[in-house]
């Protein structure tokens, strides 16, 4: 199924300057049980955004009107724990379609590649100039451009380059899904498995 | 003489259909095991593309993140889950597939289920839509954790696309004290790399500790693989392999079991196989386990002090809101604080091995008052088990029910939550925010150390409580 296309996103940025966000925090698993994929957008970070009373917790990121954008900035190892795509999709569905960090957990880092939005792994330092510069102006804004994989802090001109294969970029910039690839390989995957030992 | 190859290169090579250049590989999947919760979505694309399942019989389905542990042969109270239970057995049927619904004699959590009757198998590659799928590599096969676009894709073409990932082995010999189960093991393991020291990684286990425990025992083991963000964990197989895996109803059988065992009997790490990283550690010096923070990573011997933010890598102030949320302090002992709830159960500490472990110490004891305890066998089969062998008698005189099979408390989706700001020692997996239940904290330990504060009512050192050995 294909997905928006991604090519030069310019954007303000919302910072989260937390460790080893876990997907349970972005959504909880009590939120897992739709059977479409839209309107997890509701309950990104539900238990950090919400009291349990439901009324906001007025100094969390998302809460402070502030900070706009649809570049959500995570501290180290982002996305870690479950393997659960809607961690991505209510990303997604809130409206950011890039997510940067100094590190990313694997799965989650796959399942944002498959469903469009982009990850960008930068070094600890610019990380930390990015939130310095999104803290002290939440005006500043940061290009994101995939085609020469290169991310700016439009501010001050810094700019840092960043890895993606050129396979997920191809597809990223075209909006393709692996399945799309993969249906046209179909018969070397029969083959295959006409061949498999299990 | 081909190259030497680790375990984890011959059980990949033999997988890839197709290689892209500055790519993923195609691999292929022997096994996809499906269940209700990250799967509705993946089928929801089946139909909009309008294409079949490509191997229908490759696939298999279970019900358990969702399913109420009491109760199960009354209809599902909360709509949301009941639907999602009803679609997995609408997409099932539609599509051909073998489906374990609730109430079914096979039913049981993914990874309980799966090796208890065949479905996994040395030097297979298997996938799921749940982190814990790395479960599966304690028989030697290549097994993880994938997101829904990823089911949908297996289901649809029997491929996932991947990149190789680095090599990483663990060894760790010597013999593990009383009181030292697999459970600490990985824990120790855990707390020593960190949640993101294996990312990018697949890990090998090898080493006398490995060789000498269950199948049981390795499957907690490689089960935690993901806590520290490795892709999945792996052993290499051997007679106690074959042996679990022999004459269960999904394996091969007569010509096809010879034909199999030639393969299995291959899969081992060639002496001299090159890993990107390798460490070791004396399995003599590794202590009975519990988490204190909300990652499995913050990890420590139960008698330890919890480390004072100053000692630890990383950032103090994710340290310290850790700490905050679970209500202890830098440097104080966790030993003899009061705890509300216990929970025996889940993908990683639900099988027979784990009620034994914990009927071990409660025989004779009785539960303490201030505690609320969850004992979920991971399977219809485990809970048999724990009926023939005579261990939910020890249960019962002691105090405590036993419940239906499924994931239940392990992480907040069905009915058993642990409520706001309330203690539980969980044989689980993650001790994260929330994870139980909102407000809940979570200290991750052995079915042992659950068992020894279910019956103190308070964090109490199992070995305290165990018969010494003459």
């Amino acid at each position: 199924m294909a997905y928006d296309k991604f090519n030069i996103l310019t954007s303000t940025a919302v910072p989260l300057p937390i460790e080893n966000v876990d997907t349970d925090q972005i959504i909880p698993a009590r939120f897992l049980k739709a059977t479409e994929r839209k309107g997890f957008g509701d309950n990104l970070f539900r238990d950090w955004r919400y009291n349990q009373d439901n009324t906001l917790k007025e100094d969390f990121v998302l809460n402070q009107e502030k900070y706009t954008g649809k570049i959500l900035v995570g501290g180290k190892n982002f996305g870690s724990g479950s393997s659960r795509e809607h961690a991505a999709w209510a990303i997604y569905d809130y409206g950011f379609r890039c997510v940067v960090s100094s590190f990313f957990a694997d799965i989650f880092r796959n399942n944002c590649l498959n469903i469009g939005v982009l990850p960008v792994q930068v070094s600890a330092e610019f990380l930390q100039k990015i939130f310095d510069a999104v803290e002290a102006d939440p005006e500043t804004a940061l290009e994101v451009n995939l085609p020469e994989q290169k991310i700016t802090l439009l501010a001050t001109g810094e700019s840092e380059s960043f890895d993606i294969n050129s396979y997920k970029k191809n597809n990223m910039l075209n909006g393709f899904d692996d399945i799309d690839y993969l249906l046209n390989i179909k018969k070397d995957i029969e083959t295959f498995a006409s061949n498999t030992p299990l | 003489m081909s190259a030497k190859k680790t375990l984890f290169d011959k059980v990949w090579d033999s997988h890839v259909v197709h290689k892209i250049q500055d790519g993923p590989d195609v691999l292929f999947i022997d096994r996809h095991m499906v269940h209700e919760v990250t799967s509705p979505v993946a089928f929801l694309g089946l139909k909009n593309r309008n294409i079949p399942v490509m191997h229908p019989e490759k696939t298999f389905a279970t019900a358990d993140h969702n399913t109420p542990t009491i109760n199960q042969h009354l209809p599902v109270k909360d709509p949301l889950s009941a639907n999602q239970l009803k679609m997995l057995e609408e997409n099932a049927n539609e599509y051909g597939i073998s489906y374990w619904g609730l109430g079914h004699e096979k039913n049981g959590i993914v990874h309980v289920v799966g090796p208890e009757y065949g479905i996994t198998q040395p030097g297979a590659t298997i996938v799921c839509g749940d982190s814990h799928t790395s479960t599966h590599g304690a028989f030697g096969a290549i097994a993880f954790g994938i997101g829904t676009s990823e089911v949908e894709m297996v289901l649809a073409t029997q491929c996932i696309m991947q990149p190789k990932p680095k090599k990483m082995r663990i060894n760790i010999n010597g013999s593990l004290s009383k009181g030292v189960t697999p459970k600490d093991v990985a824990l120790f393991i855990i707390s020593q790399l960190t949640t993101s020291g294996a990312t990018g990684y697949f890990v090998e286990y090898a080493g006398e500790i490995f060789r000498n425990m269950s199948m049981e025992g390795r499957m907690t083991v490689c089960n935690l693989s993901i806590e520290m963000g490795a892709r999945g964990g792996m052993i290499a197989p051997d007679e106690k392999t074959f042996e679990y895996v022999k004459g269960r109803e999904f394996t091969p059988k007569g010509a096809d079991w010879d034909k199999a065992m030639a393969y299995w009997e291959t899969l081992y790490t060639d002496e001299g196989a090159e890993f990107d990283k390798e460490l070791t550690f004396d399995g003599s010096k590794i202590e009975p386990m519990i988490t204190y923070g909300t990652n499995p990573g913050m990890g420590m011997g139960i008698s330890n002090d919890i480390p004072k933010a100053s000692e630890i890598q990383g950032g103090a102030s994710s340290y310290q809101k850790s700490l905050k949320y679970m209500d202890f302090n830098e440097g104080e002992s966790m030993m003899g604080k009061p705890i509300d709830f216990v929970f025996l159960g889940s993908c990683t500490n639900g099988r027979i091995e784990d009620f034994r472990a914990f009927a071990s110490i409660v025989k004779g004891r009785k539960k303490a008052d201030n505690v609320t305890a969850w004992l979920v066998p991971g399977s219809h089969k485990v809970e048999a088990a724990i009926k023939e062998e005579g261990i939910l008698d020890i249960l019962t005189e002691a105090g405590f029910e036993l419940r239906e099979p499924g994931c239940s408390a392990c992480l907040a989706m069905n009915d058993d939550k642990v409520p706001a700001g309330k203690l539980a020692v969980s044989t689980s997996n993650r001790n994260f925010e929330g994870r139980q239940g909102p407000g809940s904290r979570t200290i991750l330990a052995s079915p042992l150390v659950a068992a020894a504060a279910a019956v103190t009512g308070k964090v109490t050192d199992p070995r305290e409580l165990m018969v010494e050995l003459v």
